[in-house]
């Protein structure tokens, strides 16, 4: 007599891809933006990049109920840190807010598995990849979603961080220029969208500068 | 004076006359300070004497203005509260249906330095005077953000107003949380004032001793309202809380019917006139006066001190051109404390 499982689950997967590089002195954060369901499509039209703060923008791929949920937690938390600091959050400051929001349900997960990144206080690109209970690194690149595991391996190829074994300790930043990481974007998701299913309809690309943020769509297949 | 007199009441903390100095082995004593009067009951060997306080050196001798609407405001600071057997307990009523500890934190609003609030159809503007304790330390902050279409100024014991303060911005994050949409600024005052009246009601509580004034913006258009101590509020085209007020309202009852319709930048001409109004000949320069705004599309913030600099620059040149006028007499570089000797009295957790 094998145990009955619920049929009901509180989760559900909306699917998609997002991708964040750091450089030098930007940061390049780009998600898809098909929101599905199964096997079917919800909207070909829905953003998962948020702005949290000047220096900080969240992206992230699961659950998307749990996503809104999460935003507008730290949209709050912002606020009142804003009161009490005079000031915006840093972007490694948000980084260890999101993990101990995201660890305070331990025992009941958002479904998200983000992507934050920014600058962070010397002007540099950072990017902070996550679990989905709030275990985080600071990386200079990632990939989250359903086309994470397709999209990876190649980030891997092109930019991959000297081993951290290697002293003295070397940073993860790319050395590659804003246009040449914005390139390398667009193919990942090209190339994402051709085998993952819940990947594509459009592109959503976000450049971080010191002098404000910029934004970029660019069209992606439809299958 | 009896020598063996042992003191009923030792300080009325409700007055702001207080009894400097004290001494026990001689007749002397003596009240100091602006406006309110003091009964001392004393008792010794031989019985219950009853003191009059000497005749009191009033602000009003040194004052230049004879507005005799501000002759009205002496009276009002004039009048006396005494010490009775009903004040202890803020759960104690009075044989005539007053609780006197509320009554009593109305009072320590009236110690704080002025705060004005004014409003027109789409913007609000909140100032205040900048008092600090001493020469070495800053000013006490009075005007808070509570988000970016609500702002306070406060006056009375600044410690109660922050943490009001920060009980408002929560409620304000709060309801943006839960209804996705900006806390209207009826509903805050109403919180704010519930908020109060409880600590009306428990005789473990005291009541806040500060009042607020909360300018807003909603989808029914600007608001200014004044909350009290007492758990009540009230709306207002223009007010002024705080020590030496009357004077600014006095100014601001002039000129009021005309602010619904004011242009941003009258109003807080308008605004910094009223403080002016306040210091009482003391010179008006940037660095005394606080002032914020907010508007249709313009949130909360505080003006730079240059901006301020600039508005005061406007009225004070056309004053100088008015001969005669008698009004602004921007003579002497005026110093800190120097007007008014009631204020050095004020008690140092109060702005």
């Amino acid at each position: 007599m094998t145990k009955q499982h619920a049929n009901w689950s509180p989760y559900d997967n909306n699917g998609g891809t997002c991708v964040a590089i750091a450089g030098s002195d930007y940061c390049v954060i780009a998600a898809d933006t098909r929101m599905s369901t199964g096997y079917s499509i919800l909207t070909r039209d829905y953003s998962k990049i948020h702005k949290l703060a000047d220096k900080a923008v969240l992206s992230s791929s699961g659950f998307q109920a749990d996503v809104k949920a999460l935003q507008k937690v730290l949209k709050s938390r912002h606020l009142v840190y804003q009161h009490q600091h005079n000031k915006q959050m840093s972007c490694p400051a948000m980084a260890q807010l999101l993990s101990n929001t995201l660890y305070f349900k331990r025992f009941f997960p958002y479904y998200a598995f983000n992507v934050l990144s920014g600058l962070d206080e010397q002007g540099k690109g950072c990017v902070f990849t996550y679990d989905a209970v709030g275990s985080y690194e600071k990386v200079g690149y990632s990939a989250q979603g359903s086309g994470s595991t397709l999209i990876m391996p190649f980030l891997d190829n092109q930019l991959k961080s000297p081993s951290p074994l290697l002293l003295p300790a070397q940073d993860a930043i790319t050395p590659l220029s804003e246009p040449e990481a914005v390139d390398l974007v667009k193919t990942v998701f090209a190339s994402a969208t051709e085998r993952d299913i819940y990947t594509g309809d459009k592109l959503e690309i976000m450049i971080l500068k010191a002098d404000g943020i910029r934004t970029e769509v660019m069209d992606l297949r439809k299958d | 004076m009896d020598p063996n007199f042992k003191l009923f009441d030792t300080c009325d903390l409700d007055t702001q006359g207080l009894i400097a100095a004290l001494n026990a082995t001689t007749d002397a004593f003596y009240v100091s300070g602006a406006g309110l009067g003091l009964r001392i009951e004393t008792a010794g060997c031989g019985g219950l004497t009853r003191k009059e306080p000497p005749e009191r050196e009033t602000t009003a001798g040194k004052r230049k203005a004879s507005d005799e609407e501000e002759e009205e405001e002496e009276e009002r600071l004039n009048k006396k509260m005494f010490r009775n057997q009903y004040d202890t307990d803020v759960t104690t009523w009075s044989p005539t249906g007053r609780l006197f500890q509320v009554e009593y934190a109305m009072e320590a609003v009236k110690q704080g330095s002025a705060a004005i609030g004014l409003r027109s159809r789409s913007h609000v503007v909140l100032a205040c005077v900048n008092k600090a304790q001493s020469e070495l330390s800053s000013h006490q902050k009075k005007i808070f953000k509570v988000d970016d279409h609500i702002g306070v100024a406060i006056a009375g014991l600044t410690a109660d107003g922050r943490v009001l303060s920060r009980y408002m911005r929560s409620e304000a994050i709060n309801h943006s949380f839960t209804y996705e949409s900006p806390l209207p600024v009826g509903r805050l005052v109403v919180h704010l004032a519930d908020k109060a009246q409880v600590c009306t009601q428990r005789s473990w509580k005291r009541p806040y001793g500060v009042g607020l004034l909360v300018g807003g913006l909603d989808e029914s258009g600007a608001h200014l309202y004044y909350n009290c101590p007492s758990g009540n509020y009230f709306e207002y085209q223009a007010f002024a809380i705080g020590s030496r007020s009357q004077a600014a309202k006095t100014y601001l009852e002039r000129r009021f019917e005309s602010f619904a319709d004011s242009s941003r930048e009258d109003l807080i001409k308008d605004a910094i006139l009223a403080v002016r109004e306040t210091l009482q000949g003391e010179t008006l320069k940037s660095s005394l006066c606080t002032v914020s705004v907010l508007g249709v599309g313009e949130p909360f913030h505080f003006l730079d001190q240059e901006t301020i600099q600039n508005v005061i620059d406007t009225f004070e040149k056309v004053a100088d051109e008015e001969e005669g006028e008698g009004e602004a007499e921007p003579a002497a570089p005026a110093e800190e404390g120097g007007d008014g000797t009631g204020d050095q009295d004020v008690a140092p957790m109060e702005t």
